[in-house]
Parts: structure tokens; C-alpha cells; sequence
């Protein structure tokens, strides 16, 4: 009952969100609904009990990724967008293709798939720290190791791409 | 009032893939571009996490945690690429920005 509830409150959240991200103008509206969208996908995690993942999403995207991205926006000073003369296959058809997109995605979900198991919240809980870490430093070891290059070479990139010339 | 069938979750992470490709094509900011590639991103993950429930297995949470740091780190890198294009051009407009080379 509970997780039906707080699945509905939180999918409309999301959805709505979302819809602002895209049809909002000015950046900084679209960076504060994406913050919406990820705090929802967060509490939908710990309806799915990914306890780990609800709280990096939080932490990761919810704080880190969007405090970078609201920076960035002021920084910037990035005001609204400028209209701008869109070309008349887009006009025309993007809606109508984006349509059609959702609906064969929704029936491949439909069709394609098994019967699927119907959430209950509590009802497994895999995903806690104790589960992840383990999965992460025995199985997946070497991708986790490689990640860590990857993120390494990420700082260094970001440094030398935003610095400013010595000349 | 039972409970939630996991499809409503695979059918949510569609509609959000789907709000990310339209903010993708139709927008013409570089950075809400840049967000509603985040958007689909969230939304891939979404997928993994139902489907891991589904599976009983937390294989899928963990392809689900290296997206997120690989989305982290592809901020990162994009955000300062986005500094540099409006240090160079002065426009943050996806669509004067048509020429690699001033």
C-alpha cells in the first residue's frame, strides 16, 4: 500500500520534472529540475532496495554532478536561451517520432518480456553497503580499479582543458 | 491494492529516456544539452536497478554504480569543455558553434 503510494507521488515527480527540464528556458530552472528527477529516482532505488545506490545518487549526482552544473551556469552567467530558427524536419516530425519512440519502448516492455515480479518494498534488500563492497572488491575488482584511472585522468582533463593560457 | 508491477518501473525509465533524447535534439544550450544527457543516463539506470530486482542479483546495481562515477567524471570533463567554448566564442547557442576552427 505504502510503496504504491510513494511509487506513484514519486514516478509523477519525476515525470513532471523532467517535462520542466526540457521545456524550461533558462538553464538554471532545468538544473534545479533535474535535481528533482534525481531525488525521486533515489526514493524509487530504495523502493527497489538499493539502499548503496539510493544514497550515492544523492550524494554523486544530487550533490556533486549538480553543484559542478549550477557552477558552471553561474560562472557562465548563462542567460535564457535565444530562440533560434529550427529546421522544418524537426518541426514536423519530432514530436510524432519521439511518440513513437516511448510507445514501442512501453511495448517491448509489454511484449517482450516475462511476466515480472511486483514490487514490495522490504521485501529484498541486496543492494546494502556490505553487498556492494563485496561484489566490488572480489568480482569486480579490476573494472573498479580501472575506474579509478578513469577518474584520474577525468581531473587532469578537466584541469587543463579550464585553465586559462599563459602567454 | 496490490503492489507495484516492475513494469511501471521499466515504463518510467522510458518516458525519462525519452524527455532526455527530446532535451537533446530540440534544445539549443550547451549545458541543458549537456543535462539531458544526464537525464537519459538516470533514466538507463533506473532500468538496471529494476531489472536487478527482478534477477535477484546486484550485478545490476554495480553496472548501474560505474555509470554514475563515469557520468561524474564525463561532467567533469564536459563542463570544463563548455568553459572553453564560451572562453573562445562567447555563445553558449548549440547552433554558433558550426565551425571547428575559428
Amino acid at each position: 500500500m505504502i510503496d504504491t503510494i510513494l511509487f506513484i507521488i514519486f514516478a509523477i515527480l519525476a515525470i513532471v520534472s523532467g517535462f520542466n527540464l526540457v521545456l524550461q528556458k533558462h538553464p538554471i530552472s532545468s538544473a534545479l529540475s533535474l535535481i528533482g528527477v534525481m531525488g525521486s529516482l533515489a526514493v524509487l532505488y530504495l523502493l527497489l532496495g538499493a539502499e548503496f545506490l539510493a544514497m550515492a545518487q544523492m550524494i554523486v549526482y544530487g550533490g556533486a554532478v549538480m553543484v559542478l552544473f549550477v557552477l558552471v551556469i553561474m560562472l557562465l552567467n548563462a542567460g535564457r536561451e535565444k530562440g533560434s530558427t529550427k529546421s522544418w524536419f524537426a518541426q514536423i516530425a519530432g514530436l510524432p517520432l519521439l511518440l513513437c519512440l516511448v510507445a514501442l519502448l512501453g511495448f517491448l516492455i509489454r511484449a517482450i518480456l516475462p511476466p515480472l515480479r511486483s514490487v514490495e518494498f522490504g521485501s529484498w534488500v541486496g543492494g546494502t553497503a556490505e553487498h556492494i563492497g563485496q561484489l566490488l572488491f572480489t568480482t569486480y575488482l579490476l573494472p573498479f580499479e580501472v575506474i579509478s584511472i578513469l577518474i584520474l585522468i577525468a581531473i587532469l582533463g578537466a584541469v587543463v582543458l579550464a585553465r586559462k593560457e599563459l602567454d | 491494492m496490490g503492489h507495484v508491477p516492475l513494469s511501471w518501473y521499466l515504463v518510467l525509465s522510458a518516458i525519462l529516456f525519452v524527455l532526455g533524447v527530446a532535451g537533446f535534439v530540440y534544445r539549443k544550450s550547451i549545458i541543458t544539452v549537456f543535462m539531458s544527457i544526464e537525464l537519459m543516463l538516470n533514466a538507463v539506470n533506473l532500468s538496471f536497478v529494476s531489472f536487478s530486482y527482478e534477477l535477484r542479483r546486484i550485478d545490476g546495481q554495480i553496472f548501474s554504480f560505474f555509470v554514475m562515477v563515469v557520468a561524474a567524471a564525463e561532467a567533469a570533463v564536459g563542463l570544463a569543455i563548455i568553459l572553453t567554448i564560451f572562453r573562445n566564442r562567447g555563445t553558449l547557442q548549440i547552433d554558433e558553434v558550426d565551425s571547428m576552427k575559428l
